[in-house]
């Protein structure tokens, strides 16, 4: 986490110069902070604590951020969210059957150590990077969409329409399944997920899961948290914390 | 000479026959090209019901495909002489049913223009995978297989090549079952009883497509069926089709016992609206009832009887599937077990599909292509069943 | 005979007006900002797909971001300076040269084709 702090104190200096010259229009200045050009390497697994009692039922300012960095409609076009819609990021909103405790939690992708999307993919365009992010090659993808019916969460979408305008960090195309990356573009240049960021009652907690003395690893061994559906045995890399 | 009227037409006749295949197949195309110029916004298909009617189509092509080689197997592995006769015709559906569901499969996939990475690129704990091993190779062996049945040099070679093509065939099937049995999350897949399943329901399916196109193949020219054989025949279909419903009702039979599975039974057999009627009626009645009564009752059992029981089989097999398939998918995930959850994106709800005008003609248009394939073969190849005198074996 | 030889004398005129017959045969591309290169230009023009398709492997599957040789930093020199995107015009820096040798671009189906500072002013 330290490591990560550092970096983006750096890039805040960096943007900070830069912005003045980015806002004159068609400047050529304006840079983002650099991205690492060594390997990922799996030291590293990224993941998140989602603590559901910070979570308040109604809000929904981690999907507006996830849209907004990754240039998801959210239903802008369509005046409302159409079954074909890509949600990478979804407030679920939950009732126990038995006792009636309701809650609410954000469900996305679970960066699964074994992933069912990436047993299944035939060519694999799903993959899991070393640092546990588990992502598709769009390169790759053929659109044949075995993933999104092995994936136990629903956590992928499927582009139906033509995409223009996208943001440049986040390259999406008609006819390739794709879902939360963890803002792997932001990650890699030492910032955190956007919808960690945006999150008000810090209900996200995002960190490395391997390095103890991270503040994520120290909550994991100091507080319940469950894995959804852990009776697949995925090994997620996103816990529940209250569930 | 005295020729019917059908004789001096026939040839125009073939050619309108070609013409109207090549009509569906091009519709087909076109479909596919809307599809893939404005994405699949213009089907019904969406991210709750990934798999819509294309797969109704192409998985029913496919299983049929391996399921009419049992024809050609019972002739050369299990030596029958009056399917031996049918081999070659049994091998040609079978290539023409592979070539249409597969065009089906690859034309709906998101990037059809990227189909080639799927040969580059090969993910070997993939079933998919896997599958196109399977299905390019059962391509190659049975055109060796059809080879050493019509070239007589090679008939030495045709029972050792119709033995690979059994074994190719089995494994085939039981992959095409595994696409659906690897799902583990999913209610309605990840059962271990889905590939066998696969396999006999492939036998019924394939053997109903083998009688419809026989009998058109015999009144085309001007033949008629020995009793016996129609007889044998008739009474095989009839078996396939209540193993296959054997295999059915054990399915449901096995979620109905679990607990956490009787919301998903309820659905399809109870209150999923169209999916429950599709299953009884379609299923239920007009793909196994009607056909075993057509075939089995005394009175019945005729040439015509049989090929409307093979119709029905076909019809109940797209009715099942379209169940199997899309009802499954319609079903809501459980991610969250013991709570009731609601969501924007579908969570808790069943989801809707409607299936457009593109991807049907799509399916259609792989139909056409096995209609095309087989039409133009059979009149440039002597695929006509050849019957040595019957003797009772 | 002699015709002939009028032709070939009027060719090799033609050639002594290289520049000329450039501009008629070879596409005039925006190359936007332009400068030095960061590779020698001739080579890139050869090569630059080999460098893209190294470049996207090694990022997406490895996540190494090695900024020289991104798209993105291609696209921050050389999209033009009056719409800032490398497609959409005859003389687009991308779409232009490609044009011309008919080959088709696949990247900006998915990538986008502007400078980013472009891009997140217009949001």
């Amino acid at each position: 986490m330290s490591d990560i702090n550092v970096q983006r104190r750096q890039f805040l200096k960096t943007s900070a110069g830069l912005a003045a010259v980015a806002i004159a229009p068609g400047m050529l200045l304006f840079e983002v902070a650099h991205g690492k050009p060594e390997a990922v390497s799996n030291k590293v697994r990224w993941g998140m604590l989602i603590n559901t009692a910070n979570c308040v039922d109604g809000c929904n300012d981690c999907v507006t951020a996830c849209n907004k960095e990754n240039g998801l409609a959210g239903g802008l076009n369509s005046g409302g969210l159409s079954p074909t819609d890509s949600q990478w990021i979804r407030k679920i909103e939950l009732k126990d059957m038995r006792g009636g405790r309701t809650l609410s939690l954000p469900m996305m992708c679970q960066h699964c150590e074994h992933p069912p999307c990436v047993d299944v993919c035939p060519t694999g365009a799903s993959f899991k990077r070393a640092d546990g992010i588990v992502l598709v090659d769009k390169h790759r993808c053929i659109g044949c969409r075995y993933c999104m019916m092995a994936c136990p969460y629903k956590a992928r979408s499927f582009v139906h329409e033509p995409l223009h305008d996208q943001n440049p960090d986040v390259p999406r195309g008609k006819g390739t399944v794709e879902s939360c990356t963890m803002c792997v573009h932001r990650i890699d240049r030492g910032q955190q997920p956007a919808c960690a960021e945006a999150c008000p009652n810090k209900a996200i907690l995002f960190g490395n899961l391997n390095d103890p003395d991270s503040e994520i690893a120290i909550k994991i061994r100091t507080v319940a948290s469950t894995q959804v559906r852990a009776d697949l045995g995925l090994n997620t890399g996103i816990r529940y914390q209250g569930l | 000479m005295p020729t019917s009227s059908f004789n001096k037409n026939e040839q125009r006749y073939f050619y309108s026959l070609v013409a109207a295949g090549l009509l569906v197949v091009l519709t087909g195309l076109f479909a596919a090209h809307l599809m893939e110029e404005h994405g699949h916004i213009i089907t019904g298909m969406n991210n709750q019901i990934v798999w819509g009617i294309p797969h109704v189509f192409a998985i029913f092509m496919i299983v049929a495909a391996s399921g009419v080689l049992n024809v050609a197997s019972i002739g050369s592995v299990f030596g029958k002489p009056i399917y031996k006769a049918r081999a070659p015709l049994s091998s040609l559906l079978s290539i023409a049913l592979l070539a249409g569901g597969l065009t089906v499969l690859m034309l709906d996939l998101g990037r059809p223009d990227r189909v080639i990475v799927a040969a580059t690129n090969y993910n070997p704990t993939s079933v998919f995978a896997w599958n196109v091993l399977l299905y390019s190779g059962l391509f190659g062996l049975v055109s060796v297989y059809l080879w050493t049945m019509m070239e007589q040099r090679m008939n030495p070679w045709s029972k050792p090549v119709g033995l690979a093509v059994f074994a190719w065939r089995i494994i085939l099937t039981t992959c095409t079952g595994l696409i659906f049995a690897f799902l583990v999350a999913r209610q309605a897949y990840g059962s271990a009883l889905l590939p066998p399943m696969f396999i006999v329901i492939s036998f019924a399916w394939g053997l109903a497509v083998f009688h419809v196109v026989q009998s058109a193949i015999y009144a085309w020219n001007g033949k008629t069926h020995a009793p016996d054989i129609v007889k044998r025949m008739k009474n095989l279909l009839g078996i396939f089709v209540m193993a296959a419903l054997y295999f059915v009702a054990a399915y449901h039979l096995t979620n109905l016992y679990f607990a956490h599975q009787s919301g998903f039974e309820r659905f399809i057999l109870i209150d999923g609206g169209l999916y429950p009627r599709l299953f009884w009626w379609g299923y239920g009645l007009l793909g196994n009832l009607l056909p075993l009564v057509l075939i089995f009752h005394p009175g019945l059992g005729k040439t015509r009887n049989v090929v409307a029981a093979s119709l029905l089989v076909i019809l109940g097999g797209f009715a099942l599937l379209y169940v199997f398939v899309i009802g499954g998918q319609a079903y809501p995930l459980s991610i969250f077990p013991g709570y009731a959850a609601s969501s924007s994106f579908g969570d808790g709800q069943i989801a809707q599909y409607s299936p457009s005008l593109p991807e049907i003609l799509l399916g259609f248009g792989g139909l056409g292509m096995a209609f095309l394939i087989t039409t133009v073969s059979v009149r440039a190849l002597n695929f006509m069943p050849h019957d040595k005198p019957y003797i009772a074996d | 005979m002699s015709r002939l030889i009028a032709l070939l004398a009027m060719l090799f005129c033609l050639s002594a007006f290289a520049g000329a017959a450039e501009s008629l045969l070879v596409p005039k591309l925006d190359i936007g900002k332009g400068g030095q290169c960061v590779e020698d230009t001739q080579w890139m023009r050869k090569n630059h797909m080999h460098l893209l398709i190294q470049q996207r492997d090694e990022t997406v599957h490895k996540g190494m971001r090695d900024e020289k040789h991104s798209l993105k930093n291609c696209i921050e020199c050389h999209a033009s300076l009056r719409d800032n995107s490398v497609i959409g015009r005859d003389d687009s820096f991308c779409q232009g040269c490609h044009r011309y040798e008919a080959v088709k671009i696949d990247c900006f189906e998915c990538h986008s084709s502007k400078r980013k500072s472009a891009w997140a002013q217009s949001k």
